[in-house]
C-alpha cells in the first residue's frame, strides 16, 4: 500500500514538476503575473510530494517490506536502524530519488530566500530548476523506478557488504549530491540572464551564496570519500583517480573557478561571458558524473548497477540540458560582454590565469578519463589511464596556479603595476623559500624535489593570505565573513598541499613476518608483535592481532587489527588499525598466518595525512563563512525597513 | 559567434562520443597476441601424464584452445556448445585445464563430456599468464602455421560460433600450410 | 535481473578490504623499490579498479609472483613491463605508454593550457585597447546634450 502511494505521489510530483517548469518561463516571456508568480507555489508542491515518495520509500526500509524490490536488493533485516534510512541511497533508484529529494528541496528554499529578485528572473530560475526535476523524476518513472514489487517477497533482503555500513560512507552521497544540485542553482541563474539578454553585479549577487554553499558541500562530500577510502580500504591510499572520483572532482573544479569569476563579477562587473559559461559546465559535469556512474560506458568500482538503456535516457537528457543551454550561449553571449576595462597586471587577470589554468585542469581530469573510451571507439586499442598519469600531469599544472594563487592576494583590481607587485612579493616569496629549503634539512629523513616544490608552494599561500588579512587598516575582526572566508579557505589549500606532498615523499609501507614478540622499526617508530586471537561478536568472527606501538621507546598505543568474517559473507575482510595523529598516522593490517605463532603484516607509517583532510574542511568553512556573509543578508532587511 | 559556439560544438562531439561508448564493454580486454605465433608450452596430458602435449605438435591443423577448470561454472555452460562443436563440426580442440585439482578435472570431464582431443594441464596458471588468460572460460583459435587468430574472451555461445568461429574455422582450412 | 545480480556481485567483489600480503624478500633495497612500483603501476584485470598490489584476485597473486621472480633475476622496468603488455596489452599498465595514438593524451593538458593562456593574452590586450579608443564626435555631442540636460 505505501509503496503505492510513494509511486503515486512521484507521478504528482512529476507533473507538478511540468508544470513548474512551463507554466512561469511562459509567463516570464508574456509577462503575465499570475504565471510568473505561479513558480514557487509549484515549486513546493513539487517538494511536498518527492517528499511523500521518499518517505514512503524511507518506510518500506524501515519495516523490512521486501515486497519492494529495491529494498529487497538493498537492504536486509539485520542492518543497523541507521544503514537502512542510509541504505535508502545506498542504490541507483534510491540515489535518484534523494536526487531529486535535493534538488526540489533547494529548489524551495531559492524561493523563499529571494526576496530582492525581481520576478521575472525568479520564476525563469524556478523554471530551470523545474526542468531538472522533470529529467530526474522522468528518468526514475521511465527506466529506475524504486517502487516496483517483487512477488513473492523474499524472506530477508539481500546480503549485506559490511564495507558499506560505515557513517561516513553513508553520509558521503548526500554531501555530493547537495553540491551536484546546488550548483544548478548557477545553472538556472545563468539561463535565466541569457533569456533576459543581461546580467549586472547584482545578479552576481544573489547567485555568489548559493554557489558558495554547493561548493562547500561538494568539498565535503569528496573529502568524506576520500577518508573512507583510506581508512576502510586498507592500502593506505587516499585518492586513485578512479573515473567516478574523477567525476566529482571535475565540477569541484570548475565550481572553484566559478565562485572566483563570480566575485569578480559581482565587484567589478567583469567576467560575465566567463562566468556563465562556468555556470554552464559545472552544472553539465555533475551531469556527466551521474551520467559516467551509471550508464555502464567506464568501468568503476562505484558504478551502481548499469544499464545501457539507462545510459541513453542520461545522454538524452545530457544534450538536452547542455546542449540547449550552450545554443543559447551561443546566441547570446554577446549581449553579455563586460565593459568593464582592467590591464593586463591586475587582480582579475591573476583570477583570469587562474580560472585558465582550473578549466585546463578539470579538462585533463575528464581527457584521461575518458580516454581509453576514446581510443577504443576509434577501434585503435584499449589502455588504461591511472594514477601515474593523473599525479604528473596534475601536479605539473598546480604549481603555476599555486604559485599565482598568492600573487593574486597582492594584486590590486583594475590596474597595478609590476614593479610594485615585485617588492610587495619579495619578502614573502624568500620566507616561502626559506621554509620550505630549511624545514625538511631539519626534519626530513631525506631530502627530495618534490618536497622543496610542495612546501614552497604551501607556505606561499599561507603567507600570501596572512599578510592579505593583516593588511588592512581595520582590526582583522572588524573584517567581514567573506573575508575570513577567503583567507581560511586559501590556508586549508596550503594544509592540504602541505598533507598531500610530506605524505607521498615520506610514506612508508612495509610488509612483514612478525612472530610473537618480534618488532619492526620504522622511523622512530617501533611495531612489537604481540600475538593474535580469535574473537567473537554479534555478526562476525574475527582473529584480532596485538601489536604495540612505541615512539623511541614511549608507549604509543596499543593497535588491534582484524581479520573478520561476517556471519553473511563468506569472504574475510580486513579491518586495518588506525592510530591518527595530527603529525602522523601508523596502520597496521593484519594478512595471513604464516605458521608457528608468525603472522605476515602490513604496516604503514604516513606522516601529515591527516593534514590532506584537515585543510580540505578548512577549505569548507571557508567557503561556508564567505556565504554567510552579511551583505548577502542586509538588503532583506533594508526591504523590511521600507515596509515598515 | 563562432568563437561562442564552439562550445557547444565540443560538446556534441562529447555526446557522441558518450553514444559510442555505450555500445562498447570497458572491461574486456582485446588479446595482442592476434596475429602472433601461439606462446609455447610443455604440459603434461590429463589423461597420461607421461605424454607431453605442445602447441608445436599442431602444426599443420587449425585448431582450438579451450581455457576450461572445474570450478568455474560459466564453464558447464559453454560445455554443450563445446561439445556440439566437436560432434558435429568435427572440430579439434585442445582443452587447457586451469589451476584446477586433476581428479576434479577427470570427474567434471565424466559427468559433461569430454569433446577435448587432449587436455593439458596448468596447474599454476603460468602457461594461461602467457596465452593473457584472464578469466575462465576462453577460446583461441589457432591456424596450421601456429598463429593465433581468434581469441573469445568468456563463454563460446551459438551466435560467437555461427558468426565468427565456424566461419574463420572454415576460411583457415582453406589455407596453404606454408 | 540476473545480470544486475552479477554486478552486484562483483561489485562486492570489488570492493574488498585489502588482505593480501604476501612476505617477498629481497636482496636489494632497489629491487625492493621496483616490486612496489610495477605492482603499483600494473593494473588488476579480474578486479580492473585496482592496482596488483592490492587486488585479492588469483591472477594478481600470480601475476604478484611473476614480477616478484623477474625483479629478483634483475630483469629491468622495461623488461617487465614488455612481458606483461606482451601478454595483456596497455590496458594492463595504469601508466598510459607514449605512443602516436597517446600523444595527445600526454599533451593535451599543456596544449590546453598554452591555447588558454593565448586566449586569455588576446582577450586581455584587445580588452586595453577597445576602451582607449578615444570618443567619436558623435559621442561626444551625445555627452555634451546629457550634461547640459542634467544641470
Amino acid at each position: 500500500m505505501i509503496p503505492e502511494i510513494g509511486q503515486i505521489a512521484l507521478i504528482i510530483a512529476f507533473a507538478l514538476a511540468l508544470l513548474q517548469a512551463i507554466i512561469p518561463m511562459t509567463g516570464a516571456q508574456l509577462n503575465n503575473a499570475r504565471w510568473i508568480n505561479f513558480a514557487a507555489p509549484a515549486a513546493r508542491g513539487q517538494f511536498v510530494f518527492v517528499g511523500i515518495a521518499y518517505l514512503c520509500l524511507t518506510y518500506s526500509f524501515l519495516v523490512d517490506d521486501f515486497s519492494v524490490l529495491y529494498a529487497a536488493s538493498t537492504s536486509n533485516s539485520q542492518l543497523p536502524l541507521i544503514y537502512k534510512i542510509a541504505g535508502v541511497w545506498g542504490a541507483h533508484e534510491g540515489s535518484l530519488l534523494l536526487w531529486a529529494l535535493l534538488l526540489s528541496g533547494w529548489t524551495v528554499v531559492v524561493s523563499v530566500f529571494s526576496q530582492s529578485i525581481p520576478k521575472i528572473m525568479l520564476a525563469r530560475v524556478l523554471s530551470v530548476m523545474g526542468m531538472v526535476s522533470i529529467g530526474f523524476i522522468s528518468f526514475m518513472l521511465f527506466t529506475s523506478n524504486p517502487f516496483i514489487r517483487l512477488f513473492p517477497a523474499p524472506v530477508d533482503g539481500r546480503s549485506l557488504n559490511p564495507l558499506l555500513q560505515d557513517p561516513g560512507l553513508a553520509i558521503h552521497p548526500p554531501m555530493l549530491y547537495m553540491g551536484y544540485v546546488g550548483f544548478s542553482v548557477a545553472f538556472a541563474f545563468a539561463i535565466a540572464a541569457m533569456i533576459d539578454g543581461k546580467l549586472d553585479a547584482a545578479w552576481a549577487r544573489w547567485v555568489r551564496p548559493w554557489t558558495n554553499i554547493a561548493w562547500v558541500f561538494m568539498t565535503i562530500g569528496i573529502t568524506l570519500g576520500s577518508l573512507w577510502a583510506y581508512y576502510e580500504l586498507g592500502w593506505g591510499g587516499w585518492w586513485f583517480w578512479d573515473p567516478v572520483e574523477n567525476a566529482s572532482l571535475m565540477p569541484w573544479l570548475v565550481g572553484t573557478a566559478l565562485i572566483h569569476s563570480l566575485a569578480v563579477t559581482e565587484k567589478r562587473a567583469a567576467f560575465k561571458s566567463w562566468t556563465v559559461l562556468l555556470a554552464i559546465f559545472s552544472f553539465s559535469l555533475s551531469l556527466l558524473g551521474t551520467f559516467l556512474v551509471r550508464s555502464g560506458v567506464i568501468t568503476s568500482v562505484h558504478a551502481f548497477a548499469t544499464d545501457p538503456a539507462r545510459g541513453i535516457f542520461i545522454l538524452i537528457f545530457l544534450l538536452i540540458v547542455v546542449g540547449g543551454s550552450l545554443v543559447l550561449f551561443s546566441f547570446r553571449a554577446k549581449s553579455l560582454r563586460s565593459v568593464g576595462k582592467f590591464s593586463p597586471v591586475s587582480r582579475e587577470a591573476g583570477l583570469l590565469f587562474n580560472n585558465v589554468i582550473l578549466v585546463t585542469m578539470a579538462g585533463t581530469v575528464l581527457l584521461g578519463t575518458l580516454y581509453p573510451l576514446l581510443l577504443d571507439a576509434l577501434g585503435i586499442g584499449k589502455i588504461s589511464v591511472g594514477p601515474p598519469y593523473f599525479n604528473k600531469v596534475m601536479v605539473i599544472l598546480a604549481v603555476p596556479l599555486y604559485l599565482m594563487m598568492g600573487v593574486g592576494f597582492f594584486l590590486r583590481w583594475k590596474n597595478d603595476d609590476l614593479a610594485r607587485i615585485g617588492k610587495k612579493i619579495v619578502i614573502p616569496l624568500s620566507l616561502a623559500l626559506v621554509f620550505a629549503v630549511v624545514l625538511p634539512l631539519l626534519f626530513a629523513p631525506e631530502q627530495q624535489g618534490l618536497t622543496f616544490i610542495g612546501l614552497l608552494l604551501a607556505s606561499w599561500i599561507a603567507l600570501a593570505s596572512l599578510l592579505w588579512l593583516l593588511n588592512t587598516t581595520s582590526s582583522p575582526f572588524k573584517l567581514p565573513a567573506s573575508t575570513w572566508g577567503a583567507v581560511i579557505a586559501h590556508i586549508g589549500m596550503a594544509v592540504t598541499i602541505t598533507g598531500i606532498t610530506l605524505t607521498s615523499v615520506y610514506s612508508h609501507e612495509k610488509d612483514v613476518r612478525l612472530a610473537s614478540e618480534e618488532s619492526y622499526t620504522v622511523s622512530d617508530y617501533t611495531f612489537k608483535f604481540i600475538g593474535v586471537k580469535e574473537i567473537q561478536r554479534d555478526n562476525y568472527v574475527a582473529y584480532q592481532g596485538t601489536i604495540e606501538a612505541s615512539e623511541l621507546g614511549q608507549y604509543v598505543a596499543i593497535m588491534r587489527p582484524e581479520k573478520r568474517t561476517y556471519d553473511q559473507s563468506s569472504m574475510p575482510m580486513t579491518e586495518a588499525a588506525i592510530d591518527a595523529g595530527i603529525f602522523r598516522d601508523l596502520f597496521v593490517a593484519l594478512g595471513e598466518p604464516l605458521g608457528s605463532g608468525s603472522w605476515s603484516l602490513r604496516i604503514y607509517h604516513k606522516p601529515f595525512v591527516r593534514w590532506i583532510w584537515i585543510g580540505a574542511m578548512m577549505m569548507a568553512f571557508g567557503g561556508f563563512l564567505a556565504a554567510i556573509d552579511k551583505r548577502y543578508r542586509r538588503v532583506k532587511k533594508n526591504k523590511q525597513a521600507v515596509i515598515a | 559567434m563562432m568563437k561562442n559556439s564552439l562550445p557547444l560544438v565540443i560538446f556534441v562531439l562529447l555526446v557522441v562520443l558518450l553514444g559510442v561508448g555505450l555500445k562498447l564493454d570497458p572491461r574486456e580486454v582485446p588479446s595482442p597476441l592476434i596475429d602472433k605465433p601461439a606462446p609455447d608450452f610443455q604440459l603434461s596430458d590429463l589423461h597420461n601424464t607421461n605424454n607431453v602435449i605442445t602447441p608445436e605438435a599442431m602444426k599443420g591443423r587449425v585448431w582450438l584452445l579451450n581455457v576450461w577448470a572445474s570450478w568455474c561454472g560459466a564453464c558447464r555452460a559453454e560445455h554443450q556448445v563445446i561439445n556440439r562443436l566437436v560432434k558435429e563440426h568435427h572440430v579439434e580442440i585442445v582443452g587447457l585445464n586451469y589451476k584446477d585439482a586433476s581428479y576434479d578435472a577427470k570427474q567434471w570431464l565424466e559427468d559433461f563430456g569430454n569433446p577435448y582431443a587432449r587436455v593439458a594441464i596448468d596447474r599454476d596458471g603460468r602457461t594461461g599468464i602467457d596465452w593473457g588468460v584472464y578469466g575462465v572460460p576462453e577460446t583461441f583459435v589457432v591456424d596450421k602455421k601456429g598463429i593465433i587468430r581468434y581469441k573469445s574472451i568468456g563463454p563460446v555461445d551459438q551466435e560467437k560460433l555461427d558468426e565468427i568461429i565456424l566461419p574463420l574455422i572454415a576460411q583457415l582450412n582453406l589455407e596453404p600450410l606454408s | 535481473m540476473k545480470k544486475w545480480l552479477m554486478t552486484l556481485l562483483m561489485m562486492f567483489a570489488a570492493f574488498q578490504a585489502h588482505a593480501a600480503i604476501e612476505i617477498y624478500q629481497f636482496d636489494q633495497a632497489q629491487q625492493e623499490t621496483l616490486y612496489k612500483e610495477l605492482t603499483d603501476e600494473l593494473r588488476c584485470l579480474v578486479c580492473q579498479n585496482q592496482n596488483l598490489s592490492s587486488s585479492n584476485a588469483g591472477l594478481a597473486y600470480d601475476l604478484r609472483k611473476e614480477t616478484y621472480e623477474m625483479v629478483m633475476q634483475g630483469q629491468t622496468r622495461e623488461q617487465i613491463v614488455d612481458y606483461m603488455t606482451n601478454r595483456y596489452g596497455d590496458f594492463v599498465m595504469y601508466r598510459p605508454p607514449l605512443k602516436t595514438r597517446t600523444i595527445l593524451l600526454w599533451f593535451g593538458p599543456f596544449l590546453l593550457l598554452v591555447v588558454g593562456i593565448i586566449v586569455l593574452m588576446t582577450t586581455l590586450r584587445q580588452r586595453s585597447k577597445e576602451n582607449d579608443e578615444p570618443l567619436s564626435s558623435e559621442q561626444h555631442k551625445n555627452i555634451q546634450q546629457l550634461l547640459e540636460k542634467g544641470e
